[in-house]
């Protein structure tokens, strides 16, 4: 597969629900280690477009392209490796809960690399829990854990395949401002340490600047790039404005 | 007037509320602050008995909750309406039927009297005419506007919030406080909300009141937790974004 094409691209998406169109003529490109964070009000399509670029969804126009390549039309090994390349932190966690700490990881690992070396597989498996914070817990299971921990296990689940491209669909709901902050930290430690790329959808506009490196604002059927905190903050687009600023006045409909 | 007095709370071997004295003062809008796990929403069950205290007594107007049987509790729960982090509502039952339901279950009234309780209580949170309408034709934000006219409609004299603005984008958080607000100041309640959200606190409460390790941290008035000089409220204050 071409190194030199974007990680992801779309061309002229649209995705429509029977009569209810999502978006319409979408493009935009994902370098590697790029910082995507998807932002704006609920109903505007964020999860949709996140599913699009896992390929969770189909567009009903366009295409979604993996590296150069029709994301709808990929070969079987070409999928593999795919799979292989993008970890997913789903906003429940979706842990194994019959499953220990240490299961949790190695499942997945089992699945997608079911020859690699056993001992190396552990190893790989204790120094990524030892990054998140969760070596002591190895034996214990989901239920167990608070939810700032469960949060963390979860990262280390989509990270633990070493994926180049990362998926994080509301990494900080439900949590204390204290444990997302310290949260978001590890994930962009991690992004440094191996150069991965990353897409997060959030609502949380202090987590959306601390991730971003290019902020994209979702409204029904429009979507406005806006760049980085400082860029954002400055935009000149109304909408982003009231957004950032919680105004219950102005061109957004609250709930 | 509610007031807890050594309110002691473990789940096995995890003690969540330790020895903890509050009092909350009857008409005001009190932000419980804290982070995840220092047991404030199991505070807030404990006002209503749907968690009992290890030791410890909790006095919410002139009833003491902690000595109630369950049966006895129902006539606490009448003047206490507590509104769910998800809106819960009845899946069932038309928008009207499920403000209604605890009209009915709780209070032997004319059916005029319950039309006339829903319709107030809808245009208390700016709903108009949607009676009719079923909960999963409703978008999340009316739904959640539906449970809380359902909570209202019992006419509460204690309304208690957990977590009310949790997941919401940055317009709806706002849209939901001035709900709380508006709430609270008509109908004259004492409102007890749980929250990590500083900056919702700062704006709408009267009184804040600050958790951690399942004692009271601090409290104070909005003024006061801006100049806190309790490390845990400067963290919290740093969330604030303006």
């Amino acid at each position: 597969m071409g190194k030199e094409a974007p990680i992801i691209e779309l061309r002229s998406v649209s995705l429509e629900f029977g009569e209810l169109s999502i978006f319409n003529n979408l493009s935009l490109t994902i370098n590697q280690g790029d910082s995507l964070v998807l932002v704006g009000p609920s109903g505007s399509g964020k999860s949709s477009l996140l599913k699009l670029m896992t390929g969770l969804l189909e567009p009903t126009g366009g295409e979604v392209l993996y590296r150069g390549k029709s994301l709808s039309i990929l070969s079987k090994t070409d999928h593999l490796q795919f799979l292989s390349e993008v970890g997913m932190l789903f906003q429940q966690n979706a842990l194994f809960d019959s499953m220990t700490v240490f299961q949790n990881l190695s499942f997945v690992l089992n699945e997608i690399k079911p020859t690699a070396n056993e001992e190396e597989k552990s190893q790989e498996i204790l120094k990524l829990l030892q990054a998140v914070g969760l070596d002591h817990v190895l034996d214990n299971f989901p239920g167990e854990l608070s939810g700032g921990m469960q949060k963390r296990l979860g990262i280390a689940r989509a990270l633990v395949v070493r994926p180049s491209l990362v998926f994080y669909d509301d990494p900080t709901a439900g949590l204390d401002p204290i444990t997302s902050r310290k949260i978001v930290n590890m994930i962009l430690e991690l992004q440094k340490k191996w150069d991965g790329t990353l897409v997060t959808v959030t609502n949380d506009m202090m987590r959306a600047f601390q991730l971003a490196g290019q902020c994209l604002f979702c409204f029904k059927e429009d979507f406005v790039l806006t760049g980085n905190e400082q860029q954002t903050r400055q935009h000149h687009d109304p909408r982003v404005q009231q957004f950032i600023h919680g105004q219950v006045q102005g061109p957004l409909e609250a709930l | 007037m509610i007031e807890f007095k050594g309110l002691t709370k473990s789940f096995g071997k995890r003690t969540i509320l330790k020895n903890l004295d509050l009092k909350i003062e009857k008409g005001k809008i009190v932000f419980i602050l804290g982070m995840s796990g220092t047991g404030k929403s199991v505070l807030l069950k404990n006002i209503v008995g749907l968690l009992k205290p290890d030791s410890g007594e909790i006095h919410v107007n002139n009833f003491a909750v902690h000595q109630l049987s369950e049966t006895e509790m129902m006539e606490v729960r009448k003047f206490c309406g507590m509104v769910f982090q998800q809106p819960a509502l009845f899946d069932f039952l038309t928008v009207f039927e499920n403000v209604a339901y605890g009209l009915r279950k709780h209070f032997n009234l004319e059916e005029e009297q319950i039309r006339k309780q829903v319709k107030e209580s809808l245009e208390l949170v700016a709903l108009g005419d949607i009676g009719h309408k079923w909960p999963h034709e409703l978008s999340y934000g009316m739904k959640k506007r539906v449970s809380l006219a359902r909570t209202v409609a019992l006419k509460p004299k204690i309304l208690l919030f957990d977590e009310p603005t949790t997941g919401l984008d940055p317009i709806s958080t706002n849209r939901v406080n001035e709900l709380i607000l508006n709430l609270s100041k008509n109908l004259g309640t004492t409102s007890i909300v749980v929250s990590h959200d500083m900056e919702s606190a700062l704006s709408v409460a009267d009184h804040i009141v600050v958790l951690d390790g399942g004692g009271l941290l601090t409290q104070g008035t909005p003024e006061e937790m801006r100049t806190s000089p309790v490390p845990l409220v400067r963290e919290f204050l740093l969330e604030v974004s303006e």
